[in-house]
């Protein structure tokens, strides 16, 4: 099979040169920075990186939800089965919303709504998105509340959200997200609030849906561990920029970039011999406010990049099937 | 353990709250939020203290550095009874307390340099005019440049911010840091910078550590004990290696499985315990363990009394009938 054809067969989603500004009190800020990236049939994609990379506001995107007016997509497409999402009109968006994409945040309180009942809130997914009367949503309600573990299901559907733990109000919200069978789950650190017996309930809870009824996920996290324990293609994101991005296995097995090198390197693991010095990444992630257009991991990457590298940014590269980097010359460990 | 003169000890503590209910705001029952804990913390040593949300770590972190009093047992400091007594002068200055948000722990109307002054000038250790020079010093210690002195605690980054908080710390030259969630919210860079430091600054200032964190792999990384906290109780203690290899107790497997291992290759079964950590409020009338998983051996553990036994040199778990 030709390499162009299998992108059209097995492509849920295909984020394209997606740019996102923001209008703040200083001026224009560029959040999103050409972004590209595919989510396959069936599969998890990870997006990975540090606080204030993008991740949240390329999930926004996709689901259209950036905040108003502030938010602006300034250039991009996303190709969702074939369909640009950014063409559809607010109808078209809302019904793909919810019914074809699901969305989970991180904090499920957010996400519910303080005053109404479990049952009131997932019926009306049900309700929005389906062809059923009330009495049918109800029910579907409660299936679905067991099918995300919730013991008691009749009982908890009268229930409030601060009636029921963390653990139990972020089932609720996959439930809410996963009722209407979407084809695509976007997930934006839905384990991070948990602890960890509980978000290793969540992560097998989210996979084995996933599994039942074939959906492709996207899930968004800062934790490398997830990542690998989760996802078949991970994309690193810097600064508003996707530097690299590849098969889950070839990522951490031969990571490039020096970015990804550095986050790999500067976790403390388990099976690392104790009180050794942790690798590091010098300085800190820059602002948002004095991006340069150029590689934007100069300054920490030790070492010195000519003007012309901090000028122009270096095209995206394919090193091995499915394994991109951004090509800067003085970043790269090939 | 023998080796390291011992600098804390721990027995049979006991943090219960008051909870108040009905118009009234009577006290209808108390949270146990820590129950019967006991430990030994030797000089220049770290120990790790682990578990979920709620299950007491920084209640116990607060009762040690006296910002919350025990309802019973005793903390030695040095062999000095600190428990329910008015904290002596040289306490205050040998422990201090290093928080997580250091965002919100700073004062963000004083310049840095007035931060750190602070407790100098509280303790009135150092002269007046000698002051700045060991700002300087302090921030020379924890990376910083000694121009940050006149900035505000925003104009930092959270890295920067909690490398100030360390230096506050250490400004009156403690020989105890309680360090509660010291890196939860930092990013992955960033947090190896500060674990760095904070074992730099042990070796060469010979601190003791009492540090909290939610995070297994950060404690294994850089302490020599290991405490796993469960509902109040500390269920399982040891040295980190052998918590880490041997685990005896339930859920310090549980704990140590359900954590996520950065690397694809190796697909291991996790082990999902169901269920959320109870209430301390309602506590389960047996192992609060056994009553979460739903163990088939729970009901024996009713009415049981649970103590620590030592299954190998100071390697000690909360022993019950049924998981061990
Ligand atoms: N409404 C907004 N107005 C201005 N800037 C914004 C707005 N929302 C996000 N940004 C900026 O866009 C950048 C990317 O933010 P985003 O929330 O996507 O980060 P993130 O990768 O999700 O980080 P985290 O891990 O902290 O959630 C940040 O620098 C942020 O300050
Ligand atoms: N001042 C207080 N009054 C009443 N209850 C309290 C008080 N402080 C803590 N608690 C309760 O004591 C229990 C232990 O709380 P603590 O803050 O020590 O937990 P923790 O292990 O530090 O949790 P986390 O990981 O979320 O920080 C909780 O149930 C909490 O609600
Ligand atoms: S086996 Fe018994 S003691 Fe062990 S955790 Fe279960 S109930 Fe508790
Ligand atoms: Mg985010
Ligand atoms: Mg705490």
């Amino acid at each position: 099979m030709q390499k162009g054809e299998r992108m059209k067969t097995d492509t849920l989603l295909d984020v394209k040169g997606l740019s996102v500004s923001f209008e703040t009190d200083e001026g224009h800020v560029q959040a999103l920075d050409s972004v590209d990236f595919q989510v396959r049939l069936g599969q998890t994609l990870g997006l990975v990186g540090e606080s204030g990379c993008g991740k949240s506001v390329t999930a926004l995107s996709i689901m259209r939800l950036l905040p108003k007016p502030m938010g602006k997509i300034t250039s991009g497409r996303i190709d969702f089965q074939g369909q640009d999402l950014l063409e559809l009109s607010p109808d078209g968006m809302r019904q793909v919303r919810g019914n074809e994409i699901g969305m989970i945040f991180q904090e499920p309180m957010n996400a519910l709504n303080p005053v109404r009942t479990i049952g009131d809130q997932l019926s009306e997914v049900f309700l929005l998105h389906q062809e059923i009367g009330a009495k049918d949503a109800w029910l579907k309600s409660v299936e679905m509340l067991n099918d995300v573990g919730i013991p008691a299901p009749d009982v908890r559907v009268f229930e409030y959200p601060h009636q029921l733990s963390g653990g139990m109000r972020q089932r609720v919200v996959i439930a809410m997200a996963l009722a209407c069978r979407p084809k695509l789950v976007i997930a934006d650190e839905p384990t991070t609030a948990l602890d960890v017996t509980v978000q290793a309930q969540i992560l097998d809870l989210l996979q084995t849906l996933q599994k039942q009824l074939g959906s492709s996920v996207l899930l968004i996290t800062h934790d490398l561990g997830v990542i690998a324990e989760t996802c078949d293609e991970v994309c690193v994101m810097y600064a508003g920029r996707v530097v690299e991005r590849a098969p889950t296995v070839e990522l951490f097995a031969n990571p490039i970039h020096a970015y990804t090198r550095g986050l790999l390197s500067s976790i403390p693991r388990l099976d690392r011999t104790p009180k050794t010095k942790l690798a590091t990444i010098d300085g800190m992630v820059p602002s948002l406010s004095d991006l340069n257009e150029g590689c934007r991991f100069a300054p920490r990457s030790g070492k010195v990049h000519p003007q012309n590298l901090l000028d122009q940014r270096s095209p995206l590269k394919e090193v091995s099937e499915g394994h991109w980097v951004e090509s800067c010359p003085l970043c790269l460990n090939l | 353990m023998n080796a390291h003169e011992e600098l804390v000890r721990i027995t049979n503590l006991r943090v219960h709250f008051p909870v108040r209910g009905g118009i009234f705001r009577r006290a209808v029952g108390s949270c146990k939020a820590v129950d019967q804990v006991s430990l030994v913390l030797g000089k220049g040593q770290t120990l790790g203290l682990v578990g979920e949300s709620g299950c007491g770590k920084s209640t116990l972190a607060k009762t040690v550095v006296k910002l919350v009093e025990p309802t019973s047992g005793s903390i030695k400091f040095k062999n000095q009874e600190i428990a329910g007594k008015r904290a002596q002068n040289n306490f205050r200055q040998n422990v201090q307390m290093v928080f997580q948000d250091p965002a919100e722990s700073l004062n963000s109307r004083m310049t840095v340099g007035a931060i750190l002054e602070e407790p100098l000038e509280i303790h009135k250790l150092v002269e007046k005019n000698l002051r700045s020079k060991r700002v300087v010093e302090l921030l020379e210690q924890v990376g910083l440049p000694a121009s940050a002195a006149d900035r505000y605690p925003f104009e930092f980054s959270g890295g920067q911010r909690q490398r100030i908080g360390i230096a506050r710390a250490l400004a009156l030259q403690p020989e105890l840091l309680v360090l509660d969630e010291p890196v939860s919210a930092l990013d992955v860079s960033v947090q190896s910078q500060v674990l760095n430091l904070l074992m730099d600054l042990q070796s060469k200032l010979g601190l003791t550590y009492l540090l909290i964190a939610h995070d297994l792999a950060v404690v294994k990384h850089v302490a020599d004990i290991i405490a796993v906290m469960y509902l109040g109780k500390i269920v399982e203690i040891g040295p980190a290696e052998e918590i880490y290899l041997n685990p005896i107790h339930a859920y310090t497997k549980a704990l140590i499985s359900a954590i996520p291992i950065p690397d694809p290759t190796k697909k291991r079964k996790r082990v999902i315990i169901p269920g959320d950590v109870p209430s301390p409020i309602d506590p389960p009338k047996g192992c609060a363990f056994g009553h979460r998983v739903g163990a088939s051996l729970y009901p024996k553990s009713v009415g049981m009394k649970f103590n620590m036994e030592e299954i190998s040199t100071g390697h000690s778990v909360l022993h019950c009938p049924c998981c061990i």
